[in-house]
């Protein structure tokens, strides 16, 4: 063995010595079939001759229209309020901030159809706001596109909080200081220079978000419902098709897996080579 | 010392008190229209706190700070008017080199227009005009610090505050900012604060040294006073002179204290009586192998305790008893004399040579 050692070529110093014990491997490869196989199934069952017109379908381009649209939109939302409570996570010392940090992360493991009930709960037509809302402006929620946009944000914000606030914490808060000293108030501040110095993590954080909200379905279906054209987005319409039109519901995946490839593609940065 | 007596006052008039766990500082600091004073201190003396205290960036426990009579003590920092230099410039990264100049001035409510313009004439005049669009990453060092200082400057403060400005430089470039530097100081009409762990920066830019250790000031003078006259052994070692504090009395200096040790005398050429401080320079410090014929009267016998090379001149820490004290020989010198690490030598220093100051 040590003489094998030594013969190694410098940039395998650090390598573990020796072949990896087959316990480990043959479980490895394993795990990995499990998480490819299935994508590589739905390659291969795609009905890929018809796939052009399966694509132009009204229902499927309403969906993926509305998924576009309500994804977009929450994370907007996801935005406006995220990127404050990640800055107030991260810059304002207050008792309690653990706590309010847990807190934020309860909708990323909590599952989503909880999320659902909860809003409707809230944001009913009956809900504790939502009578409220209903009765003095006339506004409700359920079953529209607005509480699609409203489920998908309440479920996609904690991925945009945490990468956020991972961020602001990594930024050198002394950039801040130096900008004080020359005159900017705490707005300016934010918006000229802390903003612009945790751009990146602000934008891996809204792709995130936006990848989590177009796939959602659990808190979509519960507090929306599925109404093609109004609450019915991606995941829903394969949900259904799979039952009357499995070859639809195949094409379906497909344009939501593209999707996951795209974002996967651009986050490849901070993902894959973690340096 | 009333607020009311105060308030016609030029320039920075302070008194910083700040706590931090352990530490504390509590540091007196005035500094003229035009003039530069320089904190000169050991690393955690509290000199950065002090001048980040100045800025609002760290709460102050007590004590005032005013600037032409205002008081700034209660104005968080953007509302100070004051332009700072950071040790390492902080330099926007996502602006270009007028961008950040032009920060001070937009933040100031000037518009856009108007802030580049004023902007593009302060890099003009650190000599960077062709650097406008540069980012800071593609900044040397050295022309990094000048943007910092024409981003301070740019906001045309009343009291410029400066971080250890040269500390991030190498040796070359220090020189020729530092020239710099002091020319854009010299310019400057309000008052500049400088902090420098350095006694030459200090020497050269500052017109008066204020020294802190352990957060209290611990002497304040000019720079030709401070070198000659210091009062602490960090002062005495930066100025490379040796220091002793003694009583006077009748042309000779008695060191140590005859309750709790040995003491020895020295003879002086000054006539002062009472507590002094005695101090002369390692160069006057003549060794002997044996005891010397005719002998000098402050002659003393001491050991070798290390032999380091200092420039072209060599020198030698002696130790005690009576004293510690460093001399300085030349290379020729030391083979002569055969100087090692532990060999004994006779010390002798004229009493011309002393310098005698009330303490």
């Amino acid at each position: 063995m040590s003489a094998r050692e030594r013969r190694r070529p410098v940039k395998d110093l650090d390598r573990p010595v020796g072949r990896p014990p087959w316990i480990l491997l043959l479980p490895a490869l394993a795990g990995l079939a499990f998480l490819v196989l299935p994508l590589a199934g739905l390659l291969v069952r795609a009905p890929w001759s018809t796939l052009g017109t399966r694509l132009m379908q009204d229902q499927v381009l309403d969906a993926l229209r509305l998924s576009l649209v309500t994804a977009t939109l929450a994370t907007f939302l996801c935005l406006l309020l995220g990127v404050p409570l990640a800055w107030t996570l991260a810059r304002v010392p207050f008792p309690g901030v653990r706590l309010v940090r847990a807190l934020v992360t309860v909708p990323l493991v909590l599952p989503p159809v909880v999320g659902g009930v909860a809003l409707l709960l809230v944001l009913g037509r009956r809900g504790l706001v939502g009578a409220w809302l209903d009765g003095t402006f006339g506004i409700t929620f359920p079953f529209t596109t607005a509480g699609v946009v409203l489920a998908e944000a309440f479920v996609a914000m904690p991925f945009l909080v945490i990468s956020v606030e991972g961020a602001l914490r990594a930024a050198d808060p002394r950039y801040e200081e130096a900008a004080a000293t020359l005159g900017a108030g705490r707005w300016t501040v934010f918006r000229r220079v802390t903003v612009p110095l945790v751009a990146p993590g602000i934008a891996a954080g809204a792709v995130l978000c936006w990848a989590r909200a177009l796939g959602e379905f659990g808190a979509t279906i519960t507090f929306a419902g599925n109404f093609p054209g109004r609450t019915q987005t991606m995941p829903l319409a394969v949900y259904l098709a799979l039952e009357t039109d499995p070859q639809a519901a195949i094409v379906l995946s497909l344009v939501l897996l593209a999707v996951s490839v795209v974002v996967l593609a651009a986050l490849r940065d901070r993902w894959l080579n973690p340096t | 010392m009333t607020s009311g007596a105060n308030q016609g006052v030029r320039g920075l008039d302070a008194r910083l008190v700040v706590r931090r766990g352990a530490f504390d500082l509590d540091l007196a600091l005035t500094a003229g229209p035009g003039e530069v004073v320089a904190l000169l201190g050991p690393n955690g003396a509290g000199k950065s706190t002090a001048l980040r205290a100045l800025a609002g960036l760290v709460m102050m426990a007590g004590g005032h700070i005013r600037l032409d009579g205002e008081d700034l003590r209660p104005l968080s920092p953007e509302r100070r008017g004051i332009g700072m230099v950071f040790q390492d410039y902080l330099l926007f990264p996502h602006l270009s080199a007028l961008e950040n100049v032009a920060f001070g001035p937009r933040s100031q409510g000037a518009g856009r227009r108007e802030a580049r313009r004023r902007a593009a004439e302060w890099l003009d005049r650190v000599g960077l005009a062709e650097f406008a669009s540069a980012r800071p990453r593609a900044l040397s060092g050295g022309q990094a610090q000048r943007v910092a200082l024409a981003r301070a400057l740019a906001v045309e403060p009343g009291l410029l505050l400066l971080d250890e400005p040269l500390a991030a430089l190498d040796v070359h470039t220090r020189m020729e900012i530092r020239a710099a530097l002091r020319r854009h100081l010299t310019g400057f009409p309000g008052a500049a604060v400088l902090v420098t762990h350095d006694p030459l920066d200090a020497m050269v830019l500052a017109d008066r040294i204020v020294v802190v250790e352990n957060g209290r000031l611990v002497q304040d003078g000019t720079p030709a006073d401070v070198a000659r006259r210091p009062r602490t052994d960090y002062v005495a070692r930066l100025v490379g002179l040796n220091l002793y504090r003694g009583r006077a009395e009748a042309g000779t200096v008695t060191l140590g204290d005859a309750a709790t040790g040995p003491t020895w005398t020295l003879d002086t050429a000054d006539s002062l009586e009472g507590e002094v401080f005695l101090a002369f320079a390692p160069s006057s410090v003549a060794l002997y192998r044996t005891r010397p014929d005719g002998s000098p009267r402050n002659l003393w016998r001491a050991r070798v305790d290390a032999v380091e090379r200092h420039g072209d001149r060599v020198r030698i820490r002696l130790s005690g008893p009576p004293f510690d004290a460093v001399a300085e020989v030349t290379p020729a010198a030391v083979a002569e004399l055969e100087l090692s690490e532990g060999r004994a030598v006779w010390a002798a220093v004229k009493a011309t040579e002393t310098h005698v100051y009330p303490a």
